[in-house]
């Protein structure tokens, strides 16, 4: 048994799992997703792209990932 | 020596930040990011709207718009579109600011799907709150002089009123209540949504508009390159016509040619 079970979690309301002790910034990575060009929001909550790296990713998460698209 | 006043010499200013083109543009509706960067260069606009929408985490390689239309050069002004609550519109402004890091915003809060027309008491309750959290709001409302000078005292940096509803290109209907709207305001006035062709961006400055914000009416033209240099003209030419002051309206003709010396 690992001491990190994977971790389940929602991203823009599709279920995903990450390696626990995952950080959001690796998170990202394993998305495949520049952090410079998306922003991230963690429960409802904003997460400010300083501290990406420093937050864990907890079991059962919510998280949107938006970046810009073209609009009027 | 006479200085014809240039367009060029003509700036307007925003929670502090001076542009010389008085015409912002939309990112929507266009074929390609191609097309829609060339438009925007066409355009001369030095302000773009982009609207903030979640990743599409099955395909994080797709392209995005930040790589074809450069935040550096371009400012973006991310917008609510879509919201029909404060709430939805706060939201949404947090994770711009997030993304982009900047506090200068376009909020529309929209009453439903049919019109578009905006909710204005979600309208002003979001301005309240955007306020104090430090944003900088350009805020879409409805042509009501009250309820603009209502939004400037809560904090809005610009007033939006619509010419016609959003991507309708009925051309600016409500002259007289955008001319109250201006002659009250002591921010700026951009007529948003409803022009259509470049007779419309042109009659807005005409009323003494500060700017002018499309999209669909470039993005939609046959030949949007074509249409955006056409807006770039029209909404300097209605400025230069607003600066000259127009002649007064008679009621009959008025011969130009002198009637004295007639044959």
């Amino acid at each position: 048994m690992s001491d990190n079970p994977t971790l389940v979690i929602s991203v823009n309301g599709e279920p995903r799992s990450v390696a626990g002790g995952s950080s959001i910034s690796e998170m990202l990575a394993t998305l495949g997703l520049d952090p410079r060009k998306v922003a991230v929001e963690r429960n409802l909550e904003i997460v400010p792209r300083a501290t990406l790296a420093d937050v864990a990713v907890v079991d059962g998460d919510a998280f949107e990932i938006v970046h810009f698209v073209g609009g009027g | 020596m006479n200085v014809v006043p240039g367009i060029a010499t003509d700036t307007w200013t925003v929670a502090g930040r001076t542009f010389t083109s008085r015409l912002i543009v939309g990112t929507g509706k266009y074929k390609s990011l191609e097309e829609n960067a060339a438009a925007v260069a066409a355009s001369g606009a030095e302000i773009v709207t982009v609207a903030v929408r979640r990743v599409n985490i099955s395909d994080p390689g797709q392209p995005m718009l930040t790589d074809y239309i450069d935040p550096k050069k371009v400012t973006y002004l991310p917008n609510t579109a879509g919201c029909f609550t404060a709430d939805d519109a706060i939201r949404t402004l947090r994770l711009a600011r997030e993304a982009g890091g900047w506090n200068l915003v376009k909020l529309e809060v929209l009453g439903e799907a049919k019109t578009l027309y905006p909710d204005m008491r979600e309208t002003l309750k979001a301005t309240e709150v955007l306020v104090k959290e430090g944003f900088e709001p350009m805020v879409y409302c409805v042509d009501d002089p009250i309820a603009a000078k209502q939004l400037e005292e809560a904090g809005a940096v610009a007033i939006m009123p619509l010419g016609a509803p959003i991507g309708s290109g009925l051309g600016i209907q409500n002259r007289v209540t955008i001319r109250l709207i201006v002659e009250g305001a002591g921010v700026p006035v951009l007529v948003d949504a409803g022009v259509g062709t470049a007779s419309d961006a042109a009659q807005a400055m005409e009323l003494g508009c500060d700017g002018v914000l499309m999209n669909t009416a470039i993005a939609e033209a046959k030949d949007p390159l074509l249409m955006a240099r056409a807006m770039k003209a029209a909404v300097e030419s209605g400025r230069l016509a607003y600066l000259a002051g127009r002649m007064q309206k008679r009621r009959y003709a008025d011969p130009s040619s002198p009637l004295a010396g007639l044959i």
